[in-house]
């Protein structure tokens, strides 16, 4: 067999490095299968038989074996939709259908807007395989076909779906009445209140219909699903409930008239119905504790977060007023200290001025001490002179300089080791620069 | 679902000659193979489809057309509308279609009718068995009569909803008419196997809806066509919307045109009713081929004649309820099958109802993606009438060479029971879209191959994967409406965004890789994927022209 088919397609570039051995991998495993049963019929099957059998011979038993595998394809018709039948229902009219319980004929009461077409059909054949006229009278009984005629008027009706949504309309019998607060408390509270929005969600355009939930569902949930009731767009109209028009030529202006009436009924029960939803959406909204506890988690939170600014606000307060306080006494210790570091320089510049003045004591009383380095008593002009030269060379050192040169001089009485001290300090000065030569003459 | 055995009355396969029957509620056919082709076989008054119906008048047998004319004058001593009623219990037929004939009775454990079927005697009861036995009999009469040669087999054809007993009361109301029936097979498989047997490509893979339209039932079957191996994924079975309902809407309708020229309602007695029901059947079906029919009865009530006639397009209003109840079953039996409409290929219909235009119109509306098989839509369908009598030929005429006891053990459980595919198997291309080589629902064993075309040169790494598909839908928003042609008033439907819905394959399980190294520029790949019964898969691989290739194995889950 050489069948293939052709596609065209960009297989992926191999990827650098992929490497196997026989250039394949497997990596993973066939899905399991579904057993079914193919068709013992054609050329094709005729060369699977060949091969299955494989000159085997099958039993019963194998039989029953792969039976019990296969997946069934057909629906089992037994059971499911039974349901007593009423004797006063087998007795009604089917002239007053309008009035009749379609549902309730097929015996589909459990059932309701939620049976399928299927069901409905197959209901229809089990109540006519035993209500048939013919079947009846074959077994000798003259029984009227009233029910029989109920029995294809529901069919007719639930067959239709134009029909069918009139009918579930006004289905009584399909709503579930909100329960009392007394009823409606704690867990069934969401059990009786889910029912009721159950039914109510048949009539909305949009399905699905958001689910009522529990105690613990989410806020977005509830918040979803009351946003959904309070704008709900429902299909539920009401020309069931029609006034007959007269169905005569003749009389144009009433038949006019009744449709008029017809219509307008419609409506109003329409705006009714729409009114009737929304109460009992702010019913169930009033009762809903969740609702309650999510508007005191919501409120609790905005206090929270209320008691939080404030004390934001208020430790701020404090913070700066501490900070301020810090602050001042910062600059208070600063001052302070600035004050004391003042006043004891003041202290030692007092001490460093006093030293000064007393070694340029020492320093004129060397000279005094070598009698102005004189021979005899020396004349005014002789000590004017040393003098002058003491303060020159005094002016040109700083205060380390002079207590130096004090120390040096502290205790010297002859005149020339005074001289030798004095000769050496303005060599220096002469040497630094400080004073020119010849500038002191009487210490050197 | 019980395997359709075969039973033997003995004849040696040598000495068959065969046939393939239809056997319906409203219709038999017969037809004859004859080196793969199959012809359907007109009966001595030239039809077709000849009407399930036998009527006695002053002892002579009456079947066909002829007993169908009898249901007029002789209603009591024609039976029709019965084949249901074989196999089962007077409790669960349901004799709606039989009323205006003769009433089904209870009788013994079974189901029987009380004609007069002698010149001269009392009426006798005969069951519904001995019914189907002188049809049987009328039917091969007519089959020998063509081929000239005793016709002694036959394979007939099935609703799929059959059971044992209803299966095993056929095989004997058959046999008793001295025919060894072979097999019984599907109804909507005889039709597949009509169409297939025809067609040069009947191995490709392909989903088919089978819409069976007959007379009291419809019966829908969604098959999975692998290579030719059938496998029916869902059926749906109505008998409130079926050919009958058509005929109705006409009654109705024209018993209301008759009222308003006259006083009584022609529905309201028995012979005005079978008047009106065979002409609305007459009528219903020129409404096929023409758009304008006519009407027209002599003496229908109170001995007025009456004629009128209607139009295609107003029949197709008036009859809408039941034309949207088949598009309803149909598609609700694509949703049992867990398929979505864009899923199906192929829609054949099938049954004498499916000749209305207007039911493969709208099977064309419905499967936007599929060859809608009717005559109205399709110039090479087959008659939808002869399907089934055709497929039945074909089967007959495959399996008569073979020994009963082998046909038995061929169409065993043990042998139709198979293990099918969950997901579709393919390969990824380069921007990982996948491409199926097998798809889902293939019967295992299977083998299938592709040539992948290679633009570029080089190497390549072939993925093979499993893929399912789902639908994806997205929504265009309208185009916001042009100011200058906004003057014309009616600004209504075409303000609604439209839904587009489009299959795509979701990648499933990787199951290997591999790769094909220095492909020529231009060059082709044959991928071969072979999944054995157990589920373990060989892969092989080569490029086309080249030498080497790989085999790899990947084993059963
Ligand atoms: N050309 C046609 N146009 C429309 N309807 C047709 C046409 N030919 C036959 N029919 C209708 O098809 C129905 C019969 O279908 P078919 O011959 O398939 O019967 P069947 O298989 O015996 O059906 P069943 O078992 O469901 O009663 C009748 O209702 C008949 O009126």
């Amino acid at each position: 067999m050489s069948k293939h088919t052709e596609v065209e397609l960009t297989l992926p570039a191999l990827p650098q490095g992929w490497e196997a051995e026989g250039n394949f991998k497997a990596l993973g495993k066939v899905t399991k299968a579904t057993e079914r049963s193919i068709e013992p019929v054609g050329p094709h099957f005729l060369a699977h038989a060949r091969r299955a059998r494989h000159k085997r011979t099958f039993s019963e038993d194998d039989k029953i074996q792969a039976e019990k595998n296969v997946k069934k394809v057909e629906d089992d018709d037994s059971g499911e939709i039974s349901e007593p039948e009423d004797p006063m229902m087998l007795s009604r009219d089917a002239k007053d259908w309008k009035a009749q319980d379609h549902y309730a004929v097929l015996g589909l009461s459990k059932y309701r807007y939620k049976a399928t077409e299927e069901q409905i059909k197959r209901a229809h054949r089990k109540k006519v395989l035993r209500h048939h006229p013919d079947k009846k009278a074959a077994a000798g009984s003259t029984e009227d076909d009233g029910f029989f005629k109920c029995i294809q008027k529901a069919t007719e009706v639930l067959l239709d779906p134009v029909k069918r949504r009139q009918f579930d309309s006004v289905d009584e019998r399909a709503e579930v009445e909100p329960p009392s607060k007394k009823l409606a408390k704690g867990d069934k509270f969401y059990k009786l209140w889910a029912a009721v929005f159950k039914a109510e969600g048949r009539f909305s355009r949009t399905q699905p219909v958001p689910k009522f939930g529990d105690a613990n569902s989410t806020q977005e949930v509830v918040e979803d699903f009351y946003n959904f009731f309070y704008t709900f767009d429902s299909w539920r109209s009401f020309e069931y409930q029609d006034e007959d028009v007269p169905d005569d030529n003749e009389n144009r202006d009433q038949k006019r008239h009744v449709e008029k009436k017809n219509n307008n009924a419609r409506k109003k029960k329409k705006t009714e119905d729409s009114a009737r939803l929304r109460n009992l959406v702010d019913q169930a909204m009033a009762g809903d504790e969740r609702i309650k506890k999510f508007r005191q988690e919501a409120s609790a939170a905005k206090n929270k977060k209320k008691n939080d600014k404030e004390a934001a606000a208020k430790k701020a307060v404090e913070d700066a007023k501490a900070k301020k306080e810090a602050d001042a006494q910062a600059a208070k210790d600063a001052e302070e200290k600035a004050k004391v570091d003042k006043e004891q320089g003041k202290k030692a510049k007092e001490a460093a001025k006093a030293a000064v003045k007393k070694n340029k004591r020492v320093l004129k009383g060397s000279v005094k001490d070598a009698n102005y380095f004189a021979d005899g008593a020396p004349d005014a002009k002789v000590i004017d002179a040393v003098l002058n030269d003491v303060e020159i060379v005094q002016g040109k050192i700083d205060p380390d300089e002079i207590a130096a040169l004090a120390g040096k001089l502290n205790g010297l009485k002859v005149k020339d080791e005074v001289k030798a001290v004095w000769s050496e300090e303005v060599k220096r000065l002469i040497g630094a620069g400080k004073l020119k030569d010849g500038e002191v003459k009487t210490l050197v | 679902m019980a395997t359709t055995e075969a039973t033997t009355n003995g004849t040696m396969p040598n000495d068959r000659h065969t046939i393939g029957i239809s056997f319906g509620n409203s219709n038999n056919s017969i037809a004859i193979a004859v080196d793969d082709k199959a012809e359907v076989i007109a009966n001595e008054d030239g039809d077709r489809q000849i009407p399930a119906i036998l009527s006695y008048v002053e002892g002579e047998e009456y079947t066909g057309q002829q007993a169908k004319a009898q249901l007029i004058r002789n209603s009591k001593n024609t039976v029709a509308y019965f084949r249901d009623f074989l196999g089962q219990d007077f409790a669960s037929i349901d004799p709606t279609h039989s009323h205006a004939s003769a009433h089904p009775q209870e009788h013994e454990s079974t189901v029987a009718f009380n004609i007069q079927d002698k010149a001269d005697s009392e009426t006798s009861t005969v069951t519904v068995s001995e019914v189907a036995t002188r049809l049987f009999k009328r039917l091969a009469q007519s089959a020998s009569d063509y081929s000239g040669k005793t016709v002694n087999s036959a394979v007939i054809t099935i609703p799929t909803n059959f059971s044992d007993k209803q299966k095993a009361a056929l095989i004997t109301a058959a046999n008793n008419a001295d025919l060894e029936v072979l097999q019984l097979i599907h109804e909507p498989i005889a039709a597949v196997l009509a169409y297939d047997a025809k067609n040069e490509h009947s191995g490709s893979d392909k989903v088919v809806v089978v819409a069976d339209l007959g007379g009291t039932r419809s019966d829908v079957a969604v098959v999975a066509a692998r290579n030719g191996i059938y496998t029916i994924l869902a059926t749906a079975h109505d008998y409130e919307f079926a050919g009958t309902a058509l005929d109705v809407v006409l009654q109705d309708h024209f018993a209301k045109e008759f009222i308003k020229w006259n006083t009584t309602d022609p529905r309201e007695e028995a012979r005005s009713m079978a008047k009106l029901k065979l002409e609305s059947e007459a009528t219903k079906k020129a409404l096929s081929i023409g758009t304008n029919a006519n009407f027209s009865v002599e003496s229908l009530a109170e001995g007025a004649d009456f004629s009128s006639t209607i139009n295609r397009l107003r029949y197709e209003m008036i009859a809408r309820k039941v034309f949207d109840g088949f598009s309803r079953l149909i598609e609700g039996a694509v949703k049992k099958a867990d398929l979505d409409v864009l899923d199906i290929d192929e829609v054949i219909l099938s049954g004498g109802t499916s000749h209305t235009p207007k039911i493969a119109r709208n099977m064309q509306s419905l499967f936007p993606k599929a060859t809608v098989l009717a005559p109205s839509t399709t110039p090479t369908a087959i008659n939808p009438s002869e399907l089934q009598a055709r497929g039945a030929a074909l089967q007959a005429n495959l399996i008569q060479e073979y020994e009963a006891e082998d046909i038995e053990q061929s169409t065993h459980a043990a042998v139709t029971t198979v293990k099918h595919l969950t997901n579709a198997i393919g390969v990824l291309s380069a921007d990982d879209v996948f491409t199926p080589i097998i798809a889902a629902e293939t019967a295992v064993p299977a083998r299938r191959t592709i040539h992948i075309s290679a633009p570029a040169a080089g190497d390549v790494l072939i993925k093979i994967v499993e893929g399912g598909s789902h639908i994806k839908i997205s929504t265009i928003e309208p185009k916001p409406k042009d100011e200058a042609d906004s003057d014309d008033s009616d600004d209504d439907s075409d303000e609604e965004p439209e839904e587009q819905r489009e299959k795509v394959w979701k990648v499933g399980t990787v199951l290997a890789e591999a790769s094909i190294k220095g492909i020529k520029k231009c060059g082709k790949v044959e991928v071969m994927i072979n999944v054995a019964a157990d589920l373990a898969v060989t892969v092989t691989a080569r490029e086309v022209g080249g030498k080497g290739g790989l085999r790899g194995n990947i084993t059963a889950p």
